[in-house]
């Protein structure tokens, strides 16, 4: 019987895991419920998510900030931990993560510590992190998100989870090991780099809604530009810890599962965790607390060496760092340098309409689907170039939208490329919506325009409109001649009639007028 | 020159880790030329002075006394040097001390002890009895005090005109006393700590150690003020000061903290410190008895935030980015362990071990947090007794004059560090200035000192209040015959006034 449950919940997980973003764990739990009687399990997600933060010098040093630049060629000697070196604040991250702090709801410490948390590695060159581990910066928000049921676009819901903390830390350097000549190189430009670490309370339940929450949180971090959290180039960093119990009792011990980069994989892991461990406890098994790693090629997470075993980190606070002061408009004092001091309403004032305001205005604006609002936002550039688009055009905003979600990014999509560096530009589309709205050429003329556009020729619409006849054919006499064509092809009734103009429009390449096509038609027909 | 050359003749002191010759002859000549232009840099154009061998300085080897630094030359100037050599100093060398400053005695330096000058002075020489004829001359020299030995060392034997030290719990004004100079250990963030090599970065300060208190002002002069590099100095501005002859001292009101009469307080000090008191007194300053009442706590509370500090900022030595590393290279971590076996003594290492047991998760509430509550009831025990009008508290420095070596290190290091910085810690504490004043000769010939411990912040009236007991007290001369025979030629050679004929 047990043995038959397995299976199920395997194979169900497989599907999972194929259609990301699909069925719900939840449901499939009270599957097992209603089928095998089994007691269901509940599972927990909690995310620790690093997000580098954009500033041109890092948090404690002046060294500059670059993503792959030259091994160890942005390394001050604070970064090197040469002996007699402090730690001097940099501004602009503490401005980064009151901004975060502000846009995740977060209650801003007026005053907070900074700590040091100790272990030896190569890449930690001072043999401690400068971090926040008693009074971080941030305390006490909530990130809402939304998700779709069943992966139906048109039936979202919106979760929140809450923010325990968000903390200033340093980031290490970067170890690669040489296995061949068995050496460990290490590059320091990443040293001391400046980190926000937000950390997600475990009220998420499977991989969607994970990845779900890290992705709002991206989007929030790229609009604030207090991160340009691109997962790729390691700016966001996603670390989740993963446990699953029976509903009423405690929560089971939890696995951390590290090296996670990207959105997907994040959702991948997480599931393949969730599973790995109810397997693991269904079959008689333990969970151990141990640090697992994601092994994205092979889909599942492994142990992971650990360190040096159990670690005790010895916090100690930093005696280098006096308390990070914030102050606001009331308690700003009247005799400080305003470089040097912080102000926490004026950062608040300033804040940019966050992704979710974003797109209640965007629906509200113009009329589209929520769900399309979502689309716009996720990609970046691609709000801009739709609101760009509208106020190049007559169409309504309501039929660009399906030209941009349809189109332009199912196009982007196909050849992995950014709205950036889209070959049809705003003002290109534009151009070719316009002529469809005035009728110049059919919507199948369109799209066969958008092609040729794409392939960045440098032409106009009208150009390719021209050369590749696409015209509406407004020519009765021609229309009628394709039509006699047609019927004494076909002889037919009525129910044929859209296959026959389906043809009329093959043969002029789809620049017929449908609807004359559609009179000359019946005409015959009556005849 | 002349200091170079009396460097070199008093080379026994041991005072020196590194003299830099080349480089001094050069600023020298430079200074020279901005004189004979009528443009010196300021009034420290020209002098000569020596550093201590835990701050950094480009170009000349910064070794901490260890092994682990040994050969160690820093890209960077310390600000305190910087300001310095910016002001036309004449930078001679750096001077011994225990390694990483972890000691009482400058005798724990993988360079060896330092001497103190005092041992070779006629005054010490005709008083001390040899217990046995038996018994070897030179083995009845005595310890410098620490950890800044090697500085006050070569303030003493004139080497210098002034040198720098760090004080944590007392490195300054310790030698200081055992050495009969001015030990100043300045408020906690007045002077920039960027480029110490730091032992508690929450006590650290860098100390100034001169032959009269006006010296000291002068250097504090130079050396005070915000440093962007360093956030635990005071953003306000600070004002040079020049010392003004105290006349005056009946407004002056005189704390004697009695907890100060601490156990193995010598009868000759304490007979000093009354003595002292009188003199105070007698001149019509107010002279009251205050209670400190948590000093007592202070020493072990100091050992527990001393050593948890040390362990942290000695984490970063592994042998990777910078100094002594292992041949063994089975494994990182085993690299980490054989380099820092090899790179610090047993003083260094047994420190890094108890840190560590006090940072422990089980542990950092039950001794950490502790002694930080500790502290702040020591410094709130200043700041009530400030706050009851006492301007200035009068307390020994040391509780007996120095010993020789042969006794000193009969007692290990620990030890020696809980006896020797009972007096002086508490001042690092709470953060507040201490100097230390030469007073008197002990029956043996050598020098006694008495610290002052003022407000935060308030060097000013601490050192004038310095400078008036200088005065009245007439600390005398050290007689440095050897020396002077030692350097014959020398001083045949040069008939300029020397800082020593100077001063006499």
């Amino acid at each position: 019987m047990s043995g038959s449950v397995l299976q199920y919940c395997s194979t169900t997980f497989a599907i999972t895991l194929c259609l990301w973003g699909h069925p719900y764990l939840n449901s499939i739990f009270l599957l097992f419920f209603f089928f095998f009687s089994l007691t269901p399990w509940v599972p927990v997600v909690g995310l620790e998510i690093h997000a580098q933060i954009s500033s041109n010098s890092k948090l404690f040093s002046g060294s500059q900030v670059q993503f792959a630049a030259p091994p160890n060629s942005l390394v001050s000697f604070f970064d090197a931990s040469l002996p007699g070196t402090l730690p001097v604040l940099n501004r602009r991250c503490v401005e980064a993560a009151v901004m975060t702090g502000l846009a995740l709801n977060c209650s801003i410490n007026k005053k907070s510590l900074f700590d040091r948390k100790h272990y030896f590695y190569a890449d930690l060159p001072a043999g401690y992190q400068i971090t926040q581990q008693r009074v971080p910066i941030a305390v006490n928000g909530s990130l809402s998100y939304s998700l779709c049921i069943d992966n139906k676009m048109s039936q979202m819901v919106t979760k929140t989870v809450r923010i325990k903390q968000i903390q200033l830390e340093q980031d290490s350097g970067k170890s690669l090991h040489d296995d061949v000549r068995s050496q460990t190189l290490v590059d320091l430009n990443r040293a001391g780099v400046g980190l926000m670490e937000v950390v997600m309370e475990p009220d998420m339940c499977c991989g969607e809604e994970a990845a779900a929450a890290v992705r709002e949180l991206q989007l929030i971090l790229q609009t604030l530009g207090s991160s340009q959290a691109v997962m790729a180039e390691g700016q966001l960093r996603v670390d989740a810890n993963v446990s699953v119990h029976h509903p009423g009792e405690p929560y089971g011990v939890r696995t951390e599962v590290k090296n996670i980069n990207s959105i997907r994989f994040l959702a991948k892991a997480v599931d393949y965790e969730i599973e790995r461990q109810i397997e693991e406890l269904e079959s008689g098994g333990t969970i151990l607390n141990e640090t697992r790693a994601f092994d994205s090629k092979l889909g599942c997470t492994v142990p992971m060496r650990d360190k040096e075993g159990k670690q005790d980190y010895r916090f100690m606070p930093e005696p280098n760092l006096p308390p990070l002061i914030l102050y606001n408009a009331r308690s700003l004092p009247a005799n400080m340098n305003h470089q040097q001091v912080v102000n926490i309403d004026w950062i608040h004032e300033r804040l940019p309409d966050l992704p979710s305001v974003k797109r209640a205005k965007l629906v509200e604006q113009y009329g589209i689907l929520p769900e399309h609002s979502f689309t716009l936002l996720n990609e970046a550039g691609l709000t801009e170039f739709f609101e760009d688009v509208i106020k190049q055009t007559q169409m309504k905003p309501k039929k660009v939208i399906g030209w941009i979600l349809n189109d332009l990014l199912s196009y982007l999509k196909q050849h992995s490329l950014t709205v950036k560096e889209s070959p049809v530009s705003s003002f290109l589309l534009a151009d070719l919506l316009n002529r469809l709205e005035k009728k110049e050429i059919s919507s199948t003329a369109a799209k066969q325009v958008f092609a040729e556009l794409w392939k960045g020729e440098g032409k106009t619409p009208l150009e390719i409109v021209k050369e590749k006849k696409l015209q509406l054919i407004q020519d009765q006499e021609d229309l009628e001649r394709i039509c006699q064509a047609v019927m004494a092809i076909k002889s037919g009734n009525r129910k044929v009639l859209n296959k026959l103009i389906g043809l009329v429009q093959r043969e002029t390449q789809g620049r017929s007028n449908p609807v004359l096509v559609k009179q000359l038609l019946e005409k015959k027909l009556s005849e | 020159q002349r200091c170079l050359s009396l460097i070199k003749s008093t080379k026994f002191l041991n005072a020196y880790i590194t003299v830099a010759e080349e480089t001094a002859l050069k600023q020298a000549e430079e200074s020279e030329k901005r004189y004979k232009r009528g443009q010196p840099l300021g009034v420290l154009d020209g002098i000569p002075i020596a550093v201590k061998d835990n701050f950094n300085t480009a170009g000349i080897e910064t070794t901490c006394a260890s092994n682990m630094l040994k050969g160690y030359i820093s890209p960077y100037n310390a600000t305190v040097v910087q300001k310095l050599l910016d002001q036309g100093a004449v930078l001679l060398g750096k001077t011994n001390l225990d390694e990483f400053a972890m000691g009482s005695g400058s005798t724990d330096g993988v360079f060896g002890p330092v001497r103190n000058p005092w041992s070779y002075s006629r005054q010490y020489k005709e008083k001390s009895v040899p217990k046995s004829h038996s018994e070897d001359k030179d083995s009845n020299w005595v310890i410098t005090g620490g950890s800044s030995g090697g500085s006050a060392a070569a303030v003493s034997s004139f080497t210098c005109f002034a040198a720098l030290g760090s004080d944590t719990g007392g490195s300054t004004r310790n030698p200081a006393a055992h050495c009969g100079v001015v030990g100043l250990k300045p408020t906690y963030g007045l002077i920039s700590r960027h480029g110490l090599i730091p032992l508690v970065n929450s006590m650290d300060v860098p100390g100034i150690l001169t032959r009269c208190v006006d010296d000291a002002a002068v250097v504090l002069g130079s050396l005070a003020g915000h440093d962007p590099k360093d956030s635990t100095t005071i953003q306000d501005n600070f004002k040079p000061f020049e010392l003004s002859d105290l006349t005056d001292v009946s407004k002056l009101s005189i704390g004697i903290p009695k907890e100060y009469h601490a156990p193995g307080l010598s009868s000759e000090i304490l007979a000093l410190w009354s003595k002292a008191a009188d003199l105070f007194k007698n001149a019509g300053a107010k002279v009251i008895e205050v209670s400190l009442p948590h000093t007592r706590y202070s020493i072990v509370c100091y050992h527990v935030l001393c050593t948890a500090e040390v362990a942290s900022n000695m984490a970063r030595f592994d042998g990777l980015e910078y100094g002594h590393r292992s041949d063994m290279n089975k494994s990182t971590e085993s690299m980490y362990a054989a380099t820092r076996r090899e790179g610090f003594n047993d003083v260094v290492r047994g420190r890094i071990l108890s840190g560590n047991y006090f940072l422990l998760k089980q542990n950092y509430e039950n001794y950490f947090i502790k002694a930080q509550k500790v502290r702040r009831l020591i410094a709130n025990d200043f700041v009530k007794v400030f706050g009851s009008g006492v301007d200035i508290l009068l307390t020994p420095t040391t509780l007996s004059d120095a010993i020789p070596y042969m006794e000193f290190i009969k007692e290990d290091n620990r030890t020696r560090s809980a006896q020797d910085d009972i007096l002086t810690q508490a001042a690092n504490m709470a953060g507040l200035p201490a100097i230390n004043v030469p007073t008197a000769l002990s029956e043996r010939g050598l020098p006694v000192g008495l610290q002052f411990i003022g407000r935060s912040f308030q060097e000013k009236q601490l050192l004038t209040v310095a400078k008036w007991f200088e005065k009245q007290v007439k600390f005398p001369m050290i007689q440095l015959d050897e020396v002077k025979r030692h350097d014959h030629g020398v001083f045949q050679h040069q008939k300029s006034a020397s800082f020593l004929e100077h001063r006499t």
